[in-house]
């Protein structure tokens, strides 16, 4: 059973490595500030999500896993909330030039 | 392993830092300082100081950030005429030897600390006890050295007093800062609506666990006056002007109730801010919590900034 834990919780969080990874790579080559926004928010959800459900396994209690899960939640309204509003003022600022 | 990635962090704190201080635009210079704060929390964290990881975190990089965002977007004006006229070549020698030296001086004194380090912290486990609360962190600030912290929320009125003297003679006891105005239907309003709620209760249970555990009404106090600034933000409600009754009471009533206990503790135990025996733990409850909202009202009320808007008689 720990084994079998240990396993998910090493595939998932390696998983969730490999999209922050992609997600930075991302940030740093895409062309503008659109694609630049879709790679980011790549990492947050779902490099976010895996790590933390990766470690859920391993938590010492029900309280705790809540906790890591809605700060997941938390980090995607806030992750959405914020790109949003970068690809409007990015926009605004195209149609300005 | 552990080493490694101390490593690591250590070297991406030093080059951020470095970046910061010559970034040329004074945004980027305040992006890299933000990100600077978050990496020094990791580093709280790994040197297993989580209370001073959270203010970090609550204080260094976000309340700080904010403050130097509306500082750099403030200079964006000007900040290309500064520019031109850079200090002649020995000023800016000077200044940089100067930071150097006290660059070296810190890491000297750093290094040269005797090993096992100096600590109060077995006299504070030791005492701990007759303080009524858990968390050794908090029995120091209120009630070992309840002193330092007694003064430090007087210094920070003292310091919005400081903010609101840079507002213009006509608008004192106006509104601070600019109307906000944004899309009412907007994200940002959402998120005003959707996160205050879970923002207060984050606050509030950050407060109250640090009695006995990583926490306190300073990290707890920065998250609520944030929930206040995103709803001010964006444009559901507006900045209190500042001769309002209820803001100048609650400002001092945090300090004064907290000087109250402290003149009550001279009377029945013998020194200022002692607390009768037996009566620590339900004092210092009532102290954080006169202290909390004061300090809400005040850091939010530091970011919102100076007055600007006359109030209409």
């Amino acid at each position: 059973m720990t084994l079998l834990a240990d396993v998910v919780s090493i595939v998932a969080i390696v998983a969730g490595a490999i999209f922050f990874l992609a997600g930075t790579l991302g940030l740093l080559r895409f062309p503008d500030t659109f694609t630049r926004l879709h790679a980011l928010t790549k990492a947050d959800n779902l490099g976010l999500g895996l790590v933390v459900f990766g470690l859920l396994p391993h938590v010492d209690g029900v309280v705790t896993g809540l906790k890591l899960v809605v700060v997941w939640l938390l980090v995607m309204l806030a992750g959405a909330c914020a790109s949003q509003m970068v690809a409007r003022t990015a926009r605004r600022a195209e149609r300005h030039d | 392993m552990t080493d490694l990635l101390n490593a690591g962090l250590a070297a991406l704190i030093v080059a951020l830092a470095i970046w910061a201080v010559f970034a040329r635009d004074a945004f980027a210079a305040v992006v890299g300082f933000i990100a600077y704060g978050l990496l020094l929390t990791l580093v709280w964290v790994q040197l297993q100081g989580v209370d001073v990881a959270l203010t970090e975190a609550a204080i260094g990089g976000g309340l700080t950030g904010a403050l130097l965002i509306g500082a750099a977007s403030r200079l964006r004006g000007t900040e290309a005429v500064a520019r031109a006229e850079r200090p002649r070549t020995l000023v800016r020698v000077a200044a940089a030897a100067l930071s150097a030296a006290v660059t070296a001086a810190l890491a000297i004194g750093v290094l040269m600390l005797p090993d096992p380090a100096p600590t109060l912290a077995p006299q504070t486990m030791a005492n701990i006890a007759t303080t009524g609360v858990g968390n050794p962190i908090t029995a120091v600030l209120l009630a070992f050295r309840a002193m330092d912290t007694l003064l430090e929320a007087i210094v920070l009125v003292f310091a919005l007093i400081g903010v609101w003297s840079l507002g213009p003679d006509q608008a004192w006891g106006g509104r601070p800062g600019l109307r906000h105005r944004a899309d009412p239907n907007g994200i940002l309003a959402y998120l005003a609506r959707v996160l205050p709620p879970i923002g207060i209760i984050v606050g509030t249970y950050i407060f109250w666990v640090g009695a006995d555990h990583p926490g306190g009404k300073f990290q707890g106090a920065t998250i609520v006056a944030a929930m206040w600034l995103l709803v001010i933000m964006a444009g559901l409600a507006d900045a209190p002007p500042i001769s309002r009754t209820w803001v100048r009471v609650g400002l001092a009533a945090g300090p004064l109730v907290f000087i109250a206990i402290g003149l009550m503790g001279a009377a029945t135990a013998g020194a200022f801010l002692a607390y009768p025996d037996g009566y620590a733990k339900p004092l210092i409850i009532v102290i954080e919590l006169a202290l909390m909202p004061t300090l809400a009202l005040i850091l939010a009320l530091l970011i919102a900034g100076a007055p600007r808007r006359p109030v209409q008689p």
